[in-house]
């Protein structure tokens, strides 16, 4: 072992620095598209520090879980996308700030 | 050697994190989202977690990316978004503001608890999961058992998840019939 590899705590402050540039890209950008997928890094975020703790721990349960929030991941994906294409296929240039109101 | 692929796995996810929130392309911020999950794919073989390397690659910029970049195609949207304008004031101060206290938050939290983090393990050490099944088994076994035994009925939603995503994503993207068989409700 070399004396600098890296521990679990590189890995969560690496996560830590993720998930903040996720948080300030969902609260600065106004495309729905980059919105979601500032949400998509604030998950590989979390994600990175499971395994992290999984092998921390010894606990193989930390990557499990990993695997579900993939899954769940990627049906938000579809299902924001599908609200995108609806939302934007009636107003075109569509941003957040239009998005106000749920009615079309 | 693992201090060096840590550096270059961390820039990875780094330049590619900050060239999705400041790309005003949304095909570059796509593919600078293709480089930092490739990043985190490098960092979970790091952490001998392969089948979530495999998975992360397949998945997530195999499958999630190019759903984003069809749609960035198929809408047309791929337009210049000027970044210079702030439609609120404030609103990127507050922003940064924000993102660097949850940073600095989580940063904290994980520096002032890194030697506490294992005292809470003899306690629930006692199921399949012990640190021995992790190394002598593969990783993707492992996973298997431990998904397979205690997890199975999450397992199973998830099939419910995946169908009731589907099912909403095809009512959400059809066009909506012309309204004779509505009813006044």
């Amino acid at each position: 072992m070399i004396a600098a590899s890296p521990t679990s705590t590189w890995y969560l402050v690496l996560a830590a620095v993720l998930f903040g540039i996720g948080t300030v890209g969902v609260l600065v950008r106004r495309n729905p598209l980059i919105m979601l997928m500032c949400v998509e890094l604030m998950l590989n975020a979390v994600n990175l520090s499971f395994v992290a703790l999984s092998k921390k721990l010894g606990d193989i349960g930390g990557q499990t879980t990993v695997f579900f929030v993939m899954v769940v991941a990627a049906a938000e994906v579809v299902v924001g996308l599908g609200i995108i294409v609806a939302i934007l296929r009636r107003r075109p240039n569509a941003t957040a700030d239009d998005l106000a109101e749920l009615k079309g | 050697m693992q201090l060096f692929v840590f550096i270059c796995a961390g820039l990875m996810i780094l330049v590619g994190a900050v060239g999705v929130i400041t790309r005003s392309h949304p095909v570059h911020a796509a593919l600078s989202l293709i480089l930092t999950l490739f990043g985190v794919a490098v960092m979970y073989i790091a952490q001998d977690a392969q089948f979530l390397a495999a998975v992360q690659v397949i998945v997530y910029a195999g499958a999630i990316v190019v759903l984003f970049l069809f749609v960035i195609m198929l809408l047309g949207v791929d337009k210049m978004e000027d970044l210079r304008i702030e439609p609120f004031k404030l609103q990127r101060k507050v922003a940064a503001l924000v993102g660097g206290g949850v940073i600095g938050l989580i940063v904290f939290a994980a520096i002032s608890s890194r030697d506490n983090i294992g005292l809470a393990k003899p306690a629930q050490s006692d199921a399949v999961t012990a640190v021995g099944t992790v190394a002598h088994d593969s990783n993707v076994r492992s996973i298997a058992r431990d998904l397979f035994s205690d997890h199975v009925l999450a397992f199973e939603l998830t099939s419910v998840l995946l169908v009731i995503a589907v099912v909403g994503t095809v009512l959400l993207a059809r066009r909506a019939p012309k309204p004779t068989t509505e009813t006044s409700a």
